[in-house]
């Protein structure tokens, strides 16, 4: 099967969404693709027990309503499939779909870094628990311990306690007159003021980090730095994440230039390469605010409507110096490379341990030598983590871009029929 | 070029083909220098199929004592080499191939090689996974699986042996000149670095064949050999277009590794996605139940193919002290060490174990060169 | 209430609830054993790490981007 829209946008969270509103009034056909079962991207993930913001229901609501937006949920992009043409995969079947422009919206994934312990049950990311928990994961009465670095800590530890969890640590790697200073700042953004002061949250604490994860076949405990003294916490579970990545290798398989491991924009939200935008987490993390802006631009632009893009401009400006803020108060302290001992596991689809990594000269050497990055996540957990550990760049993509049926990749036979109308 | 001497033999290329012309070398009592620039090649890429072929007499006497090399070494070999000598099965999809079998059958067993010929039934009961409805197959026994990189390693970890990332920008007889500038001289050099030997030496008549694999998730295993279709010589060997058979090697993880593709002239690493589909239609048309399982991973290589298919192997004819050990074409793996041998018996002025004529590099450079 | 069916064992879930919550919902939330033959459980929760993948009936797909449904069938792997 082969579909044509005019415009297609991959990621379905707060820049996919605003993105599809911004060009559909044009009138252009339009197609939204996401992995998850429902948009709303990782913010906005719904569940069973989940109330969802009221912006989030209203976008939704006005998603819904929009004739010429087709939404694929449960979507992956498996491979590029000719020159303006993606191969996708759903429950049932492979089939391709042609584009005119594309806006990529494919969002950031947590910066998951190794430590002993990390691989028992019972540890998670900290976006992953918070996803994990949208979904219905029980943790009514749980005892957890949340680490790591970011603001999403800090929702992470919200979403816990709506769900009956007892927070028992909110360990911040950041150094307590960083966050001072971001905390101060916070009151100058429209509605964050009252993330400064979650900060005061009696759980939280600044220079404090993960040291192990206790326990034999699950977890029982974690082990923590906080300032210069080690503590050990009971708990059932623990939520681990260092900051976000952004997810380009779509945008890096498309010969899209990045900057700053994100994918590389100018004003109106273009890449490099002709006919293909990106917002959102993507291009670098700042948050929902500057995601939503960023999609709208993105949107306009690739309908040509140039002047209600531009008239966005001074806002995402004013977005892009939270990010900026973000960036500066949560940059990882280099003690975090070392968490990992020689037999910690690395790569958890091969079960490679730091020292079959260590000494290497690169990703690729490592790569071949070890197995690392050769099982099913490729490379997405372990060779973030390997670029933060020993500085290696990060693997090239190739397709597919996530594990794929084989039947499903069939499908990029040229010689199939040709594009019907949507 | 004044050059510093640093070894008996410089080794030009940390492939599966120079490392075991450096063991060879080494094993000899010679000092070995390894340059490499750890750009990766044709042994990172390709299967790692140990197997026998016998399109002429030549690559047959290779193949066939290469193999036996690989029994010898396999107990030594690591376990991270993943060698297993899990057998070929080509497989017949009709009479005609059948009759193909049996005539490759009659060929391997006067080579004295381990072979039996499946009829319908046998094969079912041997490869359940397979379509129903094929002839038959050839059961090659003595054929194996490695993972090429690990042996490389194995290869090189040798008293003799000294290994160095470098580049070399310009061959000069028996010395290098490096990225960094530096010059380095030996009793000889040995090139083998497969297709980007055309950098060095444009005067080699090597092209590439660009192919294309597939790797899936780990699965409970239902595959014991490695299964090729007969088409598979037809397709690889005489076609002049892009081409695709069936090949599917059970690896140690559980994981199927499916090729293969032939594309001539390209270099462009990215994944051509219709031949790639075309390949993955080869192999699900044999073992259907591929189909539902999840890929994990595509990779595409370079094969450096000579004009009548056979490695360059011996002294280069038009300059002194310079050494070739290249022009596998897809059997690199499987010969590395019968190629080892044939090229350290010439350079030590040895009697080889096979007959060297097929092989000398002057078949393919009668004249003398500008270089 | 989708009604599901874990390792053979029977659970009845809220509509909406994902696959990997059901794994904790049913049992000890565990989907897969490592090489070394250790529990894993879902980690990333985002379809990216692929330590919740699981067989969905008879395919293997991520428990955390797949919803529960009527009569589906979970095994995780050993």
């Amino acid at each position: 099967m082969k579909r044509a829209y005019d415009l297609a946008i991959i990621g379905a969270g707060p820049a996919g969404i605003s993105a599809a509103l911004a060009a559909a009034a044009s009138g252009a056909r339009i197609a939204l693709l996401d992995d998850n079962p429902v948009a709303g991207g990782q913010i906005w993930r719904d569940g069973p027990q989940v109330r969802l913001p009221a912006l989030a229901r209203r976008l939704r609501a006005e998603l819904a309503a929009q004739a010429n937006v087709d939404c694929f949920a449960a979507t992956r992009v498996v491979a590029l499939a000719g020159p303006r043409g993606l191969l996708l995969e759903d429950e049932q079947r492979g089939w391709r779909l042609d584009y005119a422009r594309l806006i990529l919206c494919t969002g950031a994934r947590e910066l998951l870094l190794p430590f002993p312990g990390w691989t028992l049950p019972g540890v998670s990311g900290a976006g992953g628990l918070q996803a994990l928990l949208h979904g219905g994961l029980p943790v009514h009465g749980e005892r957890v311990v949340i680490a790591g670095s970011g603001p999403l800590l800090l929702a992470c530890a919200a979403s816990a306690r709506r769900h009956g969890a007892r927070v028992q640590r909110i360990a911040e790697q950041a150094a307590w007159s960083t966050l001072a200073r971001f905390a101060a700042g916070l009151p100058r953004w429209p509605g964050k003021l009252w993330q400064s002061l979650r900060l005061l949250d009696p759980a939280y604490r600044g220079a404090s980090h993960v040291i192990a994860a206790l326990g034999r076949e699950r977890l029982e405990g974690v082990r923590l730095r906080q300032g210069g003294q080690i503590v050990e916490l009971e708990c059932e579970r623990l939520a681990c994440g260092f900051g976000l990545v952004a997810n380009t290798e779509i945008a890096q398989a498309l010969g899209c230039a990045l900057r700053d491991d994100a994918i590389a924009v100018n004003d109106w939200q273009a890449t490099a390469c002709d006919g293909i935008y990106a917002a959102g987490e993507c291009t670098g993390c700042g948050g929902s605010e500057l995601a939503l802006l960023e999609g709208s631009i993105a949107g306009y632009a690739a309908v040509d409507e140039h002047a209600r893009a531009q008239a966005l401009w001074p806002q995402r400006q004013r977005w892009q110096r939270f990010a900026e803020a973000l960036r500066t108060s949560f940059a990882l302290d280099p003690a975090l490379r070392h968490l990992a001992a020689a037999d910690t596991l690395v790569c958890r689809c091969e079960d490679v341990p730091y020292a079959a990594l260590a000494g290497h000269a690169g990703w690729h050497a490592a790569k071949l030598a070890s197995r690392c990055g050769m099982g099913a996540c490729q490379g997405r957990v372990c060779g973030a983590a390997a670029r933060t550990l020993f500085g290696w760049s990060r693997p090239a993509p190739r397709p597919p871009f996530t594990p794929a049926r084989i039947a499903t990749l069939l499908e990029l036979d040229d010689e199939q029929e040709p594009p019907c109308a949507p | 070029m004044n050059a510093r001497r640093c070894a008996d033999v410089i080794v030009v290329g940390a492939g599966i083909v120079g490392a075991a012309c450096a063991r060879a070398l080494a094993q000899r009592g010679l000092e070995v220098q390894v340059l490499d620039d750890y750009r990766g090649g044709a042994t990172a890429a390709g299967m790692g199929h140990l197997l026998v072929l016998d399109d002429n007499p030549a690559e047959l006497a290779l193949s066939a004592y290469s193999l036996q090399c690989w029994r010898d070494w396999a107990p030594r070999l690591p376990a991270g080499c993943a060698y297993r000598n899990n057998g070929t099965l080509w497989l017949a999809a009709d009479a005609e191939e059948l009759a193909l079998a049996a005539a490759k059958q009659q060929r391997l067993s006067t080579h004295g090689l381990d072979c039996e010929l499946l009829g319908a039934a046998a094969l079912r009961a041997a490869e359940p996974a397979l379509r129903a409805d094929l002839h038959g197959a050839l059961k090659v026994g003595g054929d194996g699986i490695v993972y090429a990189p690990n042996v490389v390693d194995w290869l090189l970890a040798h008293e003799h042996i000294r290994r160095c990332r470098a580049q070399v920008v310009e061959l000069d007889g028996a010395a290098v000149r490096l990225a960094d500038g530096r010059r380095l001289a030996a009793g000889a050099v040995v090139l083998a670095t497969g297709i980007d030997a055309g950098a060095l030496c444009p005067e080699l008549p090597l092209t590439p064949k660009k192919g294309q694999l597939l790797i899936t998730d780990r699965y409970p295993r239902e595959i014991r050999h490695t299964l090729v279709e007969l088409g598979y010589v037809k397709s690889a060997h005489q076609a002049t277009g892009p081409s695709v058979a069936c090949n599917i090697q059970p690896r140690p993880t559980g994981q199927l590794l499916i090729g293969s593709s032939r594309q001539f002239g390209s270099r462009d690493p990215g994944i051509d996605g219709t031949l790639l589909a075309r390949m993955l239609k080869r192999a699900v048309h044999y073992v259907p139940g591929l189909a539902t399982l999840n890929a994990i991973r595509c990779w595409s290589g370079l094969r450096a193919a000579s004009p009548d298919g056979q490695p360059l192997l011996g002294p280069h004819p038009h300059r002194p002290g310079l050494w070739l050990a290249l022009g596998h074409e897809g059997l690199g793996i499987t010969t590395a060490p019968g190629s080892a041998e044939l090229l350290a018996a010439q350079l030590c002025d040895e009697r080889p174990p096979l007959p060297v004529a097929p092989f000398l590099p002057q078949r393919l450079l009668p004249e003398a060169a500008d270089a | 209430m989708p009604e599901l069916y874990i390792d053979g064992q029977r659970i009845s879930v809220a509509a909406g609830t994902s696959v990997a919550a059901a794994l904790a919902l049913a049992g000890d939330g565990c989907s897969r054993s490592a090489l070394n033959g250790t529990r894993r459980a879902p980690l990333c929760g985002m379809g990216v790490c692929q330590e919740c993948r699981v067989s969905i009936d008879g395919q293997r797909r991520l428990a955390c981007q797949t919803p529960c449904r009527d009569g589906m069938r979970v095994e995780t792997r050993r």
